[in-house]
């Protein structure tokens, strides 16, 4: 199989940025855990998008799922070991399988059925975390706990002393996660699901087990979401109830519509640009939340297919 | 024995009797037609077959297979294709896609994560196949939804076909269509009906179509069976002329 740089040309570049990012950060007055949380809010957005932009289904409740992966490596490294595999290794698995136990009883609803039922279940998560206060901290988040540094019988990878060690391997993770995701989409199932998205009555017709194909696609944008959402704790050595609460899950679906839902790089793009302005704009108002809300109007009326979708158009005509 | 075998079936939405105690037997090979005037019932008719509403009462059975409890597709599963009266295809998709996906399905593919290099080829063939018996081959890579009306119920044929199924059934292929698109679809399933002797059941409105494709003809008013017979047959039928003219007048 030849590669086709032009087709790749999107990938390349991506991948050239995220590669390279630790040497120009400083440069644009970023610095290195705003990129890394670049990288792990953009792994979120793009597992939405696996769902949402590949699958034609909306999840207002993908929250859950991330919440589940952060406080399942908060939990493990707190309570069980101080290893930062092991507790991804556990947020990883929890995230799956509550996906995959409440999957069923979602994906027979559609459209804003479905999404109210993510929300349903995802609050559920959310109380839990908050009440359970001798456990989960509740509102005040699980403290006293932190990423631990990564020994391999060949080199020592200093996640907790070096920021850029964790940066290269946040972005260790999001790679083979996208990589798996566009895998996944090339294939014979991937197209399955994209059928699905197109025309559910016509996919029905082929032959197709909709609902179970949905499901096995909720199943796996749950499960890179909680790789997310474990990548998100070790970032900030914590994690509160919010992560679990709906409008995170907003938060999800805004970068997946501002970057594009129909692009594979698209919701990175969306994160980013959510959480550059986050950054910025925190820092100079207390009512950011607003401007980004004016961005959202904005590209939704003049940018329906988000930020890259028009990037794409101009380069196509 | 029929290979599909419809025993008075009925179907009711509360107090409207949709379809009421409809039979027909379609002999393997044959090409039958469904008739009548608007709001006969006939696509209630085709949706109680292909199991997208649940009978009221009745049966239908496929090559001695009762249908009853089967959803509608694992029904697609047990050989019976079809298209709808409203084109649906995947109309951001390009045709060569949209013929890919019923491929992949037919070859057991739907759920494998990757396509396995022995499969490579013979996937890629049958695609290339469908899109030239189809007429289809030299607008391959545009999108479905661009297409003439024409072209998308030729793309809507082919995908159904890429199931390999033993019944096929047509709802209104023509419906909505100017002559020349009429005639080339109308030529389609004649060639795919000569050359496969593939059954199939559709419904028409056009009477020059009907005449020309089907073996036999049922003709439905009011939801009811009014005959069945050659085309011959209908023609001369009285009571059909009456309901047509009835309706007309």
């Amino acid at each position: 199989m030849r590669f086709d740089v032009k087709k790749n040309a999107l990938s390349l570049v991506v991948w050239a940025l995220l590669l390279t990012a630790p040497l120009w950060v400083d440069r644009v007055g970023a610095y290195p855990e705003l990129v890394t949380q670049v990288v792990v809010m953009g792994l979120a957005a793009m597992s939405l998008n696996f769902l949402l932009g590949y699958t034609g289904v909306l999840s207002f409740g993908h929250a859950a799922y991330f919440g589940l992966g952060a406080y399942g490596v908060g939990l493990t490294i707190r309570y069980l070991m101080p290893s930062t595999m092991a507790g991804l290794a556990v947020g990883v698995l929890v995230g799956a399988l509550a996906a995959a136990l409440i999957g069923p009883m979602i994906v027979r609803r559609r459209g804003v059925y479905f999404a109210m039922v993510t929300i349903a279940f995802g609050q559920v998560f959310y109380f839990i975390a908050f009440r359970w206060n001798n456990v989960t901290g509740g509102d005040d988040g699980l403290t006293n706990w932190h990423r631990e540094n990564l020994h391999l019988g060949f080199a020592t990878f200093k996640l907790m002393d070096s920021p850029y060690d964790f940066y290269y391997f946040v972005l260790a993770v999001f790679a083979i996660c996208t990589g798996l995701m566009a895998l996944i989409l090339r294939s014979p199932f991937g197209r399955t699901l994209i059928a699905i998205r197109e025309n559910e009555r016509r996919s029905r017709f082929l032959g197709i087990n909709v609902n179970f194909h949905i499901w096995v696609s909720w199943v796996v944008s749950c499960t890179f979401m909680s790789v997310a959402g474990a990548l998100y704790a070790l970032l900030n050595n914590f994690v509160d109830p919010r992560a679990f609460y709906w409008s995170q899950s907003g938060v999800f679906v805004i970068m997946c519509v501002m970057g594009g839902m129909r692009s594979f790089w698209g919701p990175l793009l969306g994160a980013a640009v959510y959480v550059v302005l986050q950054d910025y704009l925190s820092s100079v108002t207390p009512n950011w939340m607003s401007f980004i809300g004016l961005v959202f109007v904005a590209v939704v009326l003049f940018f329906p297919r988000g930020f890259l979708g028009v990037l794409r158009r101009r380069a196509s005509e | 024995m029929s290979f599909l075998k419809v025993e008075s079936v009925s179907k009711h939405f509360g107090s409207l009797v949709a379809v009421d105690g409809v039979s027909m037997n379609v002999q393997k090979g044959e090409c039958r037609a469904v008739i009548g005037p608007n709001g006969a019932g006939k696509t209630t008719f085709f949706n109680l077959i292909t199991g997208m509403l649940g009978l009221t009462s009745g049966r239908v059975v496929l090559d001695g297979q009762d249908m009853a409890g089967i959803d509608p597709s694992h029904r697609v599963k047990l050989g019976m294709a079809r298209t709808f009266q409203i084109t649906e295809i995947f109309p951001e998709l390009t045709v060569r896609e949209n013929v890919r996906i019923p491929v992949e399905v037919a070859a057991g593919l739907h759920l494998s994560p990757r396509m396995p290099a022995h499969l490579k080829a013979s996937v890629n063939d049958r695609i290339e196949q469908l899109l030239e018996e189809g007429g289809l081959t030299r607008i391959a890579h545009r999108y479905a939804g661009e297409l003439s009306h024409g072209d998308q119920r030729a793309c809507e044929i082919m995908m159904a076909l890429a199931l390999n199924p033993r019944l096929l059934l047509l709802d209104e292929p023509t419906a909505g269509m100017g002559d020349d698109e009429t005639h080339a679809v109308a030529r389609l399933i004649k060639r795919i009906h000569r050359e496969s002797h593939m059954t199939i059941v559709l419904i028409e409105h056009d009477m020059r179509v009907v005449f020309n494709l089907a073996d036999r003809i049922t003709v439905l008013a009011e939801g009811k069976p009014l005959a069945e017979g050659t085309p011959a047959e209908i023609t001369a039928n009285e009571r059909v002329q009456a309901a047509y003219l009835g309706g007309a007048a």
